[in-house]
């Protein structure tokens, strides 16, 4: 039940803050607060009174056993809903979902936050617009049925477009528009591939259905299955994004106002990275298989073109929106690498991301109020003009680069070392991406920080409102780096489990030892399940 | 008196029907345009009128009087609009009429 | 007293976070007490866990420390944990002790500074992570003191931000050496995935165990490990960042440049030695390197004029020494001579600083001249420095030490003449142009008046290097002077020992000889510049082919250039051509594309009724021909 909470707080928050607008803004803002503050202690609690069971259903399954098998979610609600076409409302939580949830509320309060004195016109409609995208992004995280899951997917596009049409920058209808064709296009043919594998599932077991624990393992030649990979790819792809499907993002970072690329950058990116975890890989690991080389191509490409494209740009903003198509490039390399190395790494680079570039993306925000530019040729020196401002952006710079010490180095660290062992070449090359990242982050300094200053801006430092914000994620991202466990416990079942469902394919040969888990919907235990069928497509 | 063949009497209606589409197209004046769409209509009645020949019932002729009313009614209607078209538009010119152009 | 161990770096990362909490609100006085003594209590603990170490020492000669799992994953478990050897500890106590006298010398010499708060956050920091590196028990800590010490170069050359120059140097230096970190991290996930563990200790066992000699994991990793090191060492080809880094403040130089940082990449071989016993052909190109390096660093010497400048070129080749001597797999001779290089070079330094200071800022040498009345303690340790620099016989720290390389180039087992050669060659060169700078900078007329002169925080630490600087060397004496050599038999509890050729003509005392006549006359050469006038002197350097040669050492043998046109530039002209995204044409492509359909659709709409009904009937017409002719 917990979980219908986590959707329906903010979505009833959401209506609440626009009519209470009417009569005092800033009811609005403290309602908002209210939205994400609230599941987000929830959540809180959720992880830390489970903290237990995440260790113990670790333990109790051991490391070859763990699957998604029903009673090993740490909560679900499942619902029948639009029956004759097997549509169901299956929401679930894992480790990963929690992580994911705890990321969607923080950055969502974050966002509320950081608006909190830049967004002056039609402020209840904005956090309207804030508190229904984070119901959404909520939803896809907890669907487990796909036509629930393109259902939210699909939600979420919509405030996030008025978000940056309405109150981002100077061409911030171009971005928004670019945005939510870019989005949707792929997001329809991904609807394409589901509806091909329900009704293929269909014809082959006589069940139609959307439920995803139902649809794994379903039988289709080899080159379907690759199509179909290749549908949901391209929709998590322009997501995450995956060059050369990226181009929407600078310009969609740049032009939405703050809070809406903290949004952006902090959870909306993940959710093709988490759609790519959760999805795409378990129900065709041998397409992802047969992909992999150029999978793993396109993310070393992303992560060492976003880095030169980030030291090419002039507008500071621009600079930090390629540093995440940079980082994103890490992610789906260790998403392809498929093993629990990479893929710890890359739920920790999820997390650590979000906080460094969230981070920079409010300091680049509130740089901008005061001096009214984004064009670095009109900064310099300014860590004279504004000493902590410039302390922060150092720090968060040095995330950005990979600096050990903090959690962005291990991630990406976890991820390239996983990558190494599914192929040298591009371990090697994202390792190189690490000096291009130097560059960016140095030469963002240089050019805004550091150097004379060459013209007359003179503005207030940082008050102890910011200085206090930025201080938790300085934490944060200090304690993870030096003390991630919890984050992997947290993760590991996930981890583990989608590796298990992958098992026997040529994706994770190594797990084709362990004893292959049907999945099954009526909650026998398991292992007491013929283990001769190949659960894996277009392998027979 | 010798029955006209079929043949012939449709082959006039097809005439007579061309005729009428050919000035509808190429004729910019609207009353001219009504008076196209009458020859049209008449040769769609005399197509009816020599098929009920052929067949040798009265459900030909029986059509031809249902043309002819709604010939009637629509020449009317259509006197009336181009009145509104001479007085809106300045002159009858059915090429003025553009501004559903996109 | 050895659980005390995790405290010595704690007091300065401490320290660190101290300083950075409080900045605004401290006083000068505050911020020097916090940030040097920080440093200095922690070389008390150091002193301590050294001695007890020493004077019983654990079982199996070497001490380990966890403090707590850093993660656990998929097979990785590095833990924070450090393991404390003979070799560590005489690193922590080099980086402690001659650590806290630049902070001493700092707290003075910044004094004047805006930002002398932050430079000791950074300085602690850098202290803090150099004793990580060196007592990490795993290769992904160490790594983690290896990226904290080169961060904390580039923030403390770039230290003084509002001159461009700083901090294109800063990023320099930090660029460069993350390229060589490329390889290093690279040659972890070789490691890792091959033996399974990070742990130092357990990976070197491993690797012995497992990898029979010269084969291609051994090699590729030594390989990947000596990339990194060449990045951290300042040694060819990743070296051009060190000259520039000069434009730090001369402490920084001293302490990160000379004595410490950069001497990591010695850390990091020694520490991994089995690596580099399994993989001859590395170790060969070790040595190489080392000798290729330093006889490239001493010429370059000779042409700079920049004091600091000087210094700088004579760390890469001092470290070239360390390099060939860990080539030729005489590890404790390494150590032996990064420990006396410590001392004299961080005393050249200072004593550089002082003159700097007193001049005014000063760097130029030619601008400088007869200093040594007006600054005679200056003169005096900046005298010490240089002898013991080109290893001046018996008295001198530096003899003992680079004399022992000497030595074990011809002498080791994989020694041979031509390192011997290169290295005789680079002890001459090097008197050469220590003694030059002494006698331009000290002798001569005046070009410039002293405006500043050093107070007892500036001098005490020339007055304790100087010391040093002399009876450093004294804890190992060669063969032929009997055989007192208590550092030997301390490091050979941690190190392997160097296996010798009997009866080498190395080991004698005319060899001894040999190096010592070879200082003495680098010094003789030297007295060109007390004895000729600088006008003279600047008629030769003018003629063309010796202008060009000295134009052409005076900037690195061009690498500088090489790397510009060669990486730098096609990126910067990529950047620039691809700034508005490559992939953005395709698919404003297709937008224009969709405009353009939409135009000749549009164009069909022309509102015209017979057009209209004209198609219409023509559509209409087609069907039917269609339906009736199938």
């Amino acid at each position: 039940m917990i979980l219908l909470w986590y959707i329906l707080i903010p979505a009833v928050a959401a209506p609440l803050a626009w009519l209470l607008a009417r009569s005092r803004p800033q009811a609005a803002r403290w309602v908002a607060v209210a939205g994400t503050a609230l599941p987000l202690a929830l959540v809180t609690w959720q992880w830390v009174s489970q903290a237990g069971a995440l260790r113990a259903a670790f333990a109790a399954h051991g490391p070859g056993v763990a699957g998604l098998v029903q009673g090993t979610w740490l909560a679900d609600v499942q619902a029948a809903w639009i029956s004759p076409l097997g549509i169901s409302f299956f929401l679930a939580e894992d480790g990963l979902t929690l992580i994911m949830l705890v990321l969607t509320f923080a950055m969502g309060l974050l966002a509320v936050l950081a608006s909190w004195r830049g967004i002056q016109e039609r402020v209840g409609f904005f956090h309207f617009m804030i508190l229904w995208s984070v119901a959404a992004l909520a939803g896809v995280f907890l669907s487990l049925d796909l036509f629930l899951f393109y259902f939210f997917f699909e939600m979420m596009l919509i405030p996030m477009y008025f978000v940056i049409a309405l109150w981002g920058h100077e061409r911030r209808v171009y971005a928004a528009v670019k945005f939510f064709i870019f989005t949707q296009a792929s997001g329809l043919l991904m609807l394409i591939a589901i509806l091909a594998l329900y009704f293929i599932h269909g014809r082959a077991t006589g069940t139609y259905t959307f439920d995803f624990t139902q649809l794994l393992g379903t039988e289709m030649p080899s080159a379907t299955a690759f199509l179909l990979m290749l549908g949901f790819f391209v929709a998590f792809a322009v997501k995450l994004p995956v060059f050369p499907l990226h181009t929407w993002l600078p310009d969609a970072h740049t032009e939405a106002p703050t809070a809406g690329s903290v949004i952006l950058a902090g959870v909306l990116i993940k959710i093709g990275a988490y759609g790519m975890i959760r999805f795409m890989v378990p129900l065709f690991p041998q397409a992802v298989y047969d992909f992999r080389t150029v999978g793993m191509i396109l993310a070393v490409i992303g992560i060492i073109y976003g880095a030169v494209m980030a030291y090419a740009q002039r507008d500071l903003k621009r600079l930090v929106a390629y540093t995440s198509v940079s980082h994103m490039g890490f992610v789906l390399l260790g998403i392809f690498a498929w093993n629990t190395l990479a893929l710890q790494g890359v739920v920790l680079q999820i997390v650590c991301h979000a906080l460094s570039t969230g981070a920079l993306f409010i300091l680049v925000g509130t740089l901008e109020d005061r001096i009214h530019t984004r064009d670095m040729a009109k900064m310099g020196g300014l860590w004279a003009v504004a000493p902590r401002m410039g302390g922060t952006a150092m720090f968060f710079a040095l995330a950005s680069l990979g600096l050990p010490g903090l959690g962005n180095f291990v991630a990406e660290f976890l991820i390239l070392v996983g990558a190494w062992q599914a192929s040298k070449w591009a371990a090697v090359l994202g390792a190189v991406g690490l000096v291009f990242a130097t560059v960016y982050a140095l030469w963002m300094m240089q050019r805004a920080f550091q150097g004379e200053e060459t013209h007359a801006l003179r503005f207030d430092d940082l008050v102890p409102r910011e200085t206090g914000m930025y201080a938790a994620l300085v934490a944060a991202l200090v304690v993870l780096g030096f003390y991630p466990q919890p984050l992997i416990t947290t993760a590991r079942q996930t981890v583990t489990s989608v590796q298990q469902i992958t098992a026997g394919s040529r994706l994770s040969p190594q797990a084709a030892h362990a004893p292959q888990v049907r999945i099954l919907a009526d909650g026998a235990p398991p292992g007491a399940t013929v283990a001769d069928d190949a659960t894996t497509d277009g392998k027979r | 008196m010798a029955a006209v063949s079929l043949d012939h009497g449709l082959i006039l209606a097809a005439i007579l029907f061309v005729i009428g589409f050919v000035g509808l197209l190429t004729r910019r004046n609207l009353i001219v345009v009504l008076a196209c769409i009458e020859i049209m209509l008449n040769a769609a009645g005399l197509a009816f009128v020599v098929a009920g020949a052929r067949w040798g019932r009265p459900d030909g002729q029986v059509m031809f009087l249902f043309v002819l009313a709604m010939a009637a009614a629509e020449v009317a209607v259509g006197l009336a609009l181009a009145i509104r078209f001479q007085q809106s538009l300045g002159r009858l010119d059915v090429d003025d009429a553009d501004e559903m152009k996109g | 007293m050895l659980q005390l161990l995790w405290v010595v770096p704690a007091l300065p990362a401490a320290g660190f976070v101290l300083l950075a909490l409080l900045n605004r609100r401290l006083s000068r006085r505050a911020a020097a007490l916090i940030g040097a003594g920080s440093v200095g209590l922690s070389a008390v603990v150091a002193i301590l866990v050294a001695a007890s170490f020493i004077t019983s020492p654990p079982p199996g000669e070497a001490y380990r420390q966890v403090l707590w799992t850093w993660f656990d994953t998929g097979g990785l478990a590095p833990q924070i944990a450090f393991y404390l050897d003979a070799m560590s500890v005489i690193f922590i106590l080099v980086i402690t002790v001659v650590g806290f006298l630049i902070h001493l010398y700092s707290t003075e010499f910044m004094e004047r500074d805006e930002g002398f708060t932050r430079f000791f956050i950074y300085m602690n920091l850098f202290v803090a992570s150099m004793l990580v590196l060196v007592l990490a028990d795993n290769l992904l800590l160490l790594y983690l003191g290896w990226e904290g010490v080169g961060l904390c170069s580039y923030l403390l050359i770039s230290f003084w931000q509002r001159d461009l120059q700083s901090v294109y140097a800063g990023r320099k230096a930090f660029i460069v050496t993350r390229v060589g970190d490329t390889a290093l991290i690279v040659g972890l996930f070789l490691l890792f995935t091959q033996l399974h563990t990070l742990e130092i200790q357990p990976l070197m066992a491993g690797a012995a165990k497992e990898w029979a000699a010269g084969s291609g994991f051994a090699v590729a990793a030594a390989a990947l490990l000596l990339g990194g090191a060449v990045g951290k060492s300042a040694q060819l080809p990743l070296q051009t960042w060190l000259p520039d880094a000069m434009a730090g403040p001369t402490p920084v130089s001293a302490l990160i440049h000379a004595a410490t940082m950069v001497t990591a990449g010695v850390y990091l071989i020694a520490r991994t030695n089995v690596l580099y016993t399994l993989a001859p052909d590395v170790r060969l190109a070790v040595a190489i390197v080392g000798t290729v390096t330093l006889l490239y660093a001493c010429f370059s010497a000779l042409a700079q004029h920049d004091i600091k400048r000087v210094l700088a070129y004579s760390t890469m080749s001092q470290i070239g020494y360390m390099f060939l001597a860990l080539g030729v797999a005489g590890w404790s001779a390494a150590i032996f001579h990064f420990m006396t290089h410590a001392f004299f070079k961080a005393l050249l330094f200072l004593a550089a600083g002082v003159v700097i200071e007193a001049l005014g800022g000063e760097h130029d040498i030619f601008k400088m001249g007869g200093l040594r009345r007006k600054l005679p303690a200056a003169f005096w340790a900046f005298v010490i420095g240089a002898a013991s620099l080109s290893a001046m016989p018996l008295v001198t720290s530096g003899f003992y030490s680079k004399d022992l390389i000497i030595e074990t180039s011809l002498g080791a087992v994989d020694g041979n003449a031509w390192l011997w050669l290169g290295a005789l060659a680079g002890s001459l060169l090097t008197s050469v142009y220590a003694f030059r700078v002494v006698f331009v900078v000290f002798f001569g007329d005046p070009q410039t008046p002293v405006t500043r002169r050093p107070r007892w925080r500036m001098l005490l630490p020339l007055y304790v290097l100087s010391a040093l600087s002399v009876i450093g060397g004294f804890v190992w004496l060669p063969q032929w002077m009997g055989g007192f050599h208590p550092l030997e038999d301390f490091l050979d509890t941690a190190l392997p020992v160097t296996q010798r050729v009997a009866g080498s003509f190395a080991y004698t005392g005319v060899s001894a000889l040999l190096t010592s006549l070879v200082t003495v006359i680098g010094v003789a050469l030297a007295t060109v510049w007390l004895v000729e006038s600088r006008a003279a002197l600047k008629d030769v350097a003018a003629r063309p082919t010796p202008h060009a040669v000295q134009d052409f050492w005076l900037h690195g043998w061009g690498f500088d250039w090489l790397y510009e046109h060669v990486f730098v530039l096609p990126v910067k002209w990529f950047a620039r051509v691809a700034r508005d995204d490559l992939v953005e044409p395709a698919f404003s492509g297709l937008a224009w594309l969709n405009v353009q359909a939409w135009r000749a659709l549009s164009a069909s709409q022309n509102g015209l009724l017979r057009v209209y009904i004209g198609v219409a009937g023509v559509g209409l017409a087609v069907i039917v021909a269609f339906v009736v002719l199938r």
